[in-house]
């Protein structure tokens, strides 16, 4: 899409157009909006429901909101949630079934029909996440049809990051902090002397449709220097950065090391980490029935690898203590998720740390691995 | 001596080692039911089964023989004989008619004796069945086709 | 499109052991795509959940069958379920035991308990059409003589050899008694040119897959099928992960050059 992308300059009236022009369309248009302390992902009337004048000030175990000294609208890191909250929902229907007199068994597909939502400032970490997902639940054998739906109506607004927080490492898993591609419309924000305004790309025919039902200006140039100088000083901001060495190799070698251990009795086996995780996909379902017994429903909802029962086996779980756990969870993300998927499942965003009641690092973990790993050979015979 | 029955020694004994004990062997034949030895009694003698099955046991007072474990065609009978104070610590019956090549313990533990090598290999060999039937013997005691597998939930 | 349970009606069912059945299943209306031995449905029991089986029977004539052990709500539900109740069906999935990948090889196919299930019908294909194949083994072992399951039928096997051993005989056993790996020793196989199916409790397969890898038998040639946690069926639950692989997807049949590392990582 690259060679043939439009680019403009918005300004805030501009993207007021551009929530009013998807909400005329009858999309659930979701961004960005400060609610309970935190920003959070919610359904948004107008852009002016966005966290202007709001950042972030995280690290490991905290999350604080804060008072810019600007009106940026984009100018926080990833909150609680992730888009999977609406790609992904935590708890969806498949299925329901009624035993007739005879019984006769009929099942019916009612999931709830999709819909068409807009995503408005989804990270470049958040975009990849959602391209994981997408190989994960809509690729395959048997793509998940109620995801591959809501997927498929989406549109997509990115906002590439010009102010990432103290637990952000994207440039280390080469996800951000600028976007390339997979999204409608991408937004770089720019606040200068000469306002506040937004240089925006399309990245879709879809966008390129969007774009034209907008007031906009054309792209000039100190706009465009402005956005790229800002990702670009963006990027060499990142809070912390993953260890520079072959993840996929370095977990799959590291099943036995003693690094778990450590982990295990910081890890409180929570599994928050795998709630805010915004390509942890996994779910259970659960069977739930009326009083007649006659009528039933298949409910499928979020699980996460922490929990005990999700390794059950009759008999009990395979994965008793909290170092497998642990393990399953880093190794699938960073190792197996290859195997599986073709890609790592960590895309940068940081959120597993500032998550994290107890302040696990996930970058230090697996520095603290690579350091475990190379030791053997730093006291070999020179 | 068959093939198969050379292939199951030949796989702990090198081949002169196992014909020099074959020279001592002698042909057996047990009917149904005869009893080969019995626990605490002097273990004198051992087998390699040709055809047939031969069933240890052990006795428990009030009750039928247990039976432990039933041995097949090539299969070694008796260890004991090899180890002092040489008394079986089983039982064994014979449950079809068998037919086996019996060996003379004694004369067997002289030929160590006199000769390390012999020695050696017999024990290896011995050895060997050993470990199987005690891995075996282990395995059943986690009773894995128990309704919850190897024991309750952790 | 995520697939629905496909309602199938039970039309006949048997006791195999004191606490496992076999249900005989013909679909109402719509079928499933055939099955090849190995492979597993999820199978829904009305009101109470799905769980994963593997075929037990798969007749020419159509139909299919399925081996429950009555050990939690889902399988007690389906355990109870007799001629004329409807159960839901949703597959085939997973792998297959891929019979015709051992064509010249001497087989050798170890159970042990109601492991015999998956097994089942890739034996009934490899007697009922011996010619592309070596020496055909079965080799079963169970806790009791009352635990071996289609016990009947597996002494109308036409086979090589075929043993039978149980840990516990109990009065009126004349058969074998020992575990399953002791019947290695009887069984007719060249080990360079054999392929062994085995499916059991987890240790049981463990140690049989490390016994006939001793004899000589390749690593691949020795096919596992493993069990875990399974929601989905369709690799997107996450419950079924074994180390790189989704059971569901990759499995439940694995070869042993592929399983042994992953099934001596405790907890993985």
């Amino acid at each position: 899409m690259a060679g043939t992308a439009t680019t403009a300059v918005l300004d805030r009236a501009g993207l007021d157009a551009l929530v009013a022009a998807l909400v005329a369309d009858g999309r659930t248009v979701v961004g960005p909006t400060v609610r309970d302390g935190a920003i959070v992902l919610a359904e948004l009337s107008g852009a002016g429901q966005l966290p202007y004048g709001w950042g972030v000030e995280l690290d490991a175990g905290r999350y604080r909101l804060v008072r810019r000294d600007d009106d940026a609208a984009f100018a926080h890191s990833g909150g609680p949630q992730s888009w999977k909250a609406f790609l992904h929902p935590e708890r969806e229907r498949l299925w329901s079934a009624e035993r007739a007199a005879d019984g006769t068994l009929t099942v019916r597909a009612d999931r709830a029909e999709a819909p068409s939502y807009a995503f408005l400032g989804v990270r470049p970490c958040d975009l990849r996440a959602i391209a994981v997902q997408d190989r994960v639940l809509a690729s395959g054998h048997y793509p998940d049809s109620g995801y591959r739906e809501r997927r498929r109506r989406a549109f997509l607004i990115a906002a590439e990051c010009t102010e990432p927080a103290g637990t952000c490492f994207c440039v280390s898993m080469g996800s951000g902090p600028a976007v390339d591609d997979g999204y409608d419309l991408a937004l770089t924000e720019v606040v200068s002397a000469a306002g506040h305004r937004f240089l925006v790309r399309t990245g879709s025919a879809e966008g390129e449709r969007i774009l034209t039902r907008l007031p906009r200006l054309p792209a000039d140039a100190e706009t465009t220097a402005l956005a790229s100088a800002a990702v670009r000083r963006a990027a060499e901001r990142m809070g912390r950065a993953m260890p520079p060495v072959d993840l996929r190799a370095l977990m799959g070698a590291s099943l036995e090391a003693e690094r778990w251990d450590d982990v295990a009795a910081r890890c409180l086996t929570c599994g928050n980490c795998t709630l805010v995780c915004p390509t942890c996909f996994c779910t259970t379902t659960e069977e739930v029935t009326d009083l007649t017994g006659d009528h039933t429903e298949r409910w499928q909802r979020w699980d996460s690898c922490f929990d005990l029962d999700f390794s059950y086996v009759h008999g009990g779980p395979v994965r008793a203590s909290a170092r497998s756990r642990y393990r399953q969870w880093l190794t699938h993300k960073l190792s197996t998720w290859y195997d599986q998927f073709g890609s790592p499942g960590c895309v940068g965003c940081g959120r597993c740390i500032a998550w994290c009641p107890a302040g696990i690092d996930i970058t230090e973990e697996v520095a603290a691995f690579r350091a475990e790993s190379s030791t053997p050979r730093e006291e070999a015979p020179q | 001596m068959t093939t198969k029955q050379a292939v199951r020694m030949a796989v702990a004994l090198p081949a002169k080692h196992r014909s020099r004990l074959m020279n001592t062997a002698r042909e057996a034949r047990f009917p149904v039911g005869t009893r080969l030895f019995e626990e605490g009694r002097k273990a004198d003698r051992f087998w390699v089964v040709r055809t047939g099955t031969v069933t240890l046991d052990m006795h428990v007072p009030g009750r039928r023989s247990a039976a432990i474990e039933s041995l097949a065609a090539g299969e070694l009978v008796g260890w004991s004989w090899l180890f002092p104070p040489y008394l079986w610590h089983f039982g064994a019956e014979a449950t079809t008619p068998v037919r086996a090549y019996e060996f003379d313990a004694l004369a067997i533990r002289l030929m160590c004796d006199s000769d390390p090598q012999l020695g050696a290999a017999v024990a290896q060999w011995v050895g060997q069945v050993l470990a199987h039937r005690l891995t075996q013997a282990r395995m059943r005691l986690l009773d894995l086709y128990a309704p919850h597998g190897s024991g309750p939930p952790r | 499109m995520t697939a629905l349970p496909v309602p199938y009606r039970v039309v006949a069912r048997w006791q195999e052991t004191p606490d496992t059945r076999t249900l005989r299943v013909e679909p109402v209306r719509e079928r499933l795509c055939p099955f090849v031995p190995g492979q597993f449905a999820m199978v829904h029991a009305f009101g109470r959940g799905e769980i994963p089986v593997s075929a037990s029977a798969i007749p020419i004539g159509g139909g299919l069958g399925f081996t429950v052990r009555r050990v939690g709500a889902v399988s007690e539900g389906l355990y109870e379920a007799g001629p004329g109740d409807t159960v839901g069906l949703r597959g085939p999935y997973g792998t297959g035991w891929e019979l015709e990948k051992a064509a010249c090889d001497d087989l050798v196919v170890v159970a042990g308990g109601i492991g015999l299930a998956p097994l089942r019908p890739l034996v009934r294909d490899a007697v009922a059409d011996p010619e592309p194949y070596g020496r055909l083994n079965v080799l079963v072992g169970a806790r009791t003589p009352a635990d071996l399951m289609a016990h009947r039928e597996t002494g109308l096997w036409r086979t090589a050899y075929t043993g039978v051993t149980v840990d516990r005989p109990g009065a009126g056993w004349s058969g074998d008694i020992g575990f399953v790996t002791a019947l290695l020793g009887r069984a007719r196989f060249d080990p360079r040119a054999t392929t062994a199916f085995v499916c059991g409790p987890e240790p049981m397969i463990r140690a049989t897959a490390l016994r006939l890898a001793a004899l000589g038998v390749p690593g691949e040639h020795i096919r596992v099928s493993l069990e875990r946690n399974m929601r989905c069926a369709t690799g997107h639950c996450g419950h079924c992960q074994l180390g790189p692989l989704l059971l569901c997807r990759d499995g439940p049949v694995i070869g042993w050059d592929l399983a042994e590392q992953l099934m001596t990582v405790r907890e993985l």
